[in-house]
């Protein structure tokens, strides 16, 4: 089994400053009870809109100085909204779970498989 | 052939076979790949001594999974794999090739095996260039320097390709198995895509010199015929092979004495390979039964290249059954090229207003050569030389190869000669 992260990416202009619909619509409640019926379910958080984030520089090397800056360190298109863990069997039965994430029709799903941490 | 060459030829044959069960066997596609490699080297070593064994396959198999053991010893870190290449009792396996060959399990899923391996080198988690360089090194056992070669990129450049799609297989798990009925239309359409993308780089290569690379050709031919015997009920897969063989029987007529191309119009018909012809033609028929009536975007392609290749000359061709195909193609995968191709057999059935008419009414083709030469064609035919010659001028700036250079600027030559 391979663990993968679903991440859920929505249009900019639908996802600046309206909070994420991802916690609350019926279709993503009705994903995540299915998912984890399957087994499949490893977890997974909506995030705040991207007019909340924070993007974090250490300049000069670790220790150095930190420098904050309002808003999100790529001015993509697109935003990340939220994600899922999923485990499943291969890159197949990943495919088929998140092709029924609500994202992968209001935006697009990257799946990636996730590393082990080393023990 | 000589002895090399046969020895070649049968590695290219099996070597695909062998690796498609080791691949299985061992769950991971790129050791599979090392063994064999190793193992083809040691044939490479042994046969000239004591001759091709009787059964190649079985040889290259025993050897391969012996070195595939090999491997996964020394990397110690791979505990779980070494845990699962024991599970096929290489503990005892014996000491003698031969011995070994009795002992190992009938071939019975072959073709299931072939068929994993073309699907998970055509998985649409990998990008077309990843699913050509992994179809010509897996299927088709090219060298890597050869396809580097094919592709016009440095070698190097082709290895990393390889080994960044081998090991997204293996990292992103994608499935050593063949797809879903539901999602086989698809899957199967990505696979033939690949096949026809190596043969269009080999029938019009984007750079350098040559009009046609043989030697892709006939790989890209290789593999139609490999994806047809396994998928012998898929019409597509039936009519690829069929419109592959009958593109690659105009080869030998598409370059003069000088190694200069010559379009179709010109090409001495006594040239063409009829052996293929008919080859391809009675593929296309099969195809056809197959399809019952519905015919796919190959099969209406392979059609139409059957329609050239049965015609005595130009002249001659069929042009209304030709305008009639690229109508039906242009219904299935409308495309500007599809739309192109067609004005230019307009040109032909109702003469040079119609196609200048049918050329106009295309839009997405202004960075086109093709499109600024048949427009050219078509006002020279008019007796509009100058602007012919205007439109042939923009054709040779945007042709992208230099052999297609040379025959637009040998047009404009001539259709300048005649404005004085």
């Amino acid at each position: 089994m391979t663990l993968y992260v679903a991440l859920c990416y929505y249009d900019r202009d639908h996802h600046w400053d309206s909070v994420p619909d991802m916690e609350f619509t019926p279709e993503y409640t009705e994903f995540a009870r299915r998912a984890t019926e399957a087994g499949v379910m490893r977890g997974g958080e909506a995030l705040h809109p991207v007019t909340m984030s924070t993007t974090i520089t250490v300049s000069g090397g670790k220790g150095g100085d930190v420098l904050v800056v309002d808003g999100p360190y790529a001015e993509a298109k697109e935003v990340l909204a939220g994600y899922f863990l999923l485990e499943a069997a291969d890159l197949d039965e990943a495919i088929a779970w998140a092709a029924q994430i609500p994202a992968a029709w209001r935006g697009k799903i990257e799946l990636r498989p996730v590393a082990p941490a080393h023990a | 052939m000589d002895a090399t060459g046969t020895l070649a030829e049968v590695l290219k044959g099996e070597g695909p076979r062998v690796l498609a069960t080791l691949a299985r066997t061992i769950g991971d596609l790129a050791v599979a790949e090392d063994a064999l490699s190793e193992a083809t080297i040691t044939a490479l070593d042994a046969w000239p001594r004591t001759g091709i064994p009787d059964n190649p396959r079985a040889w290259l198999a025993v050897v391969a999974r012996r070195k595939a053991l090999d491997l996964l010893r020394r990397e110690s870190a791979r505990a779980a794999k070494e845990a699962a290449a024991f599970r096929w009792g290489t503990g005892a396996a014996p000491d003698q090739i031969e011995e070994a060959i009795e002992a190992m399990e009938p071939e019975t899923s072959l073709r299931d095996d072939m068929l994993r391996l073309i699907f998970t080198c055509c998985h649409p988690a990998l990008s077309r260039e990843a699913q050509v360089a992994l179809s010509l090194r897996t299927l088709a056992r090219l060298e890597v320097p050869a396809i580097a070669h094919a592709f016009l990129v440095p070698e190097a450049t082709m290895a990393k390709r390889l080994v960044r799609a081998r090991s997204k297989i293996a990292t992103a798990r994608i499935p050593y198995a063949i797809p879903a009925d539901t999602e086989l239309p698809g899957r199967l359409a990505a696979v033939l895509a690949v096949v026809y993308l190596i043969a269009t780089e080999a029938h019009a290569p984007t750079g350098g010199h040559a009009v046609a690379r043989v030697d892709l050709e006939a790989e890209a031919i290789r593999l139609a015929r490999l994806l047809a015997s396994l998928m012998p009920d898929e019409p597509e897969a039936l009519s690829l092979l069929a419109l592959l063989l009958l593109t690659s029987a105009r080869t030998p007529a598409r370059t003069d004495a000088d190694g200069n191309p010559v379009i179709l119009a010109d090409q001495d018909r006594t040239r063409w390979n009829r052996a293929a012809i008919a080859e391809g033609s009675a593929w296309l028929s099969e195809a056809g039964t197959r399809s019952g009536g519905v015919a796919g975007p190959y099969q209406i392609q392979a059609h139409l290249a059957a329609a050239h290749s049965t015609a005595l000359s130009w002249q001659e061709t069929d042009w209304d059954r030709i305008v009639g195909l690229y109508d039906l193609l242009g219904s299935v995968t409308a495309s500007p090229v599809v739309a192109l191709n067609r004005a230019v057999a307009v040109t032909e059935r109702d003469g040079p207003e119609a196609g200048l008419a049918a050329l106009k009414t295309i839009a997405g083709l202004e960075h086109s050569h093709l499109w600024h030469a048949a427009l050219a064609d078509n006002l020279c035919r008019l007796g509009r030389t100058s602007d012919a010659a205007g439109e042939l001028h923009a054709a040779v700036t945007l042709a992208p190869s230099e052999v297609e250079q040379r025959l637009l600027q040998g047009r404009l030559r001539k259709v300048r000669s005649e404005l004085g």
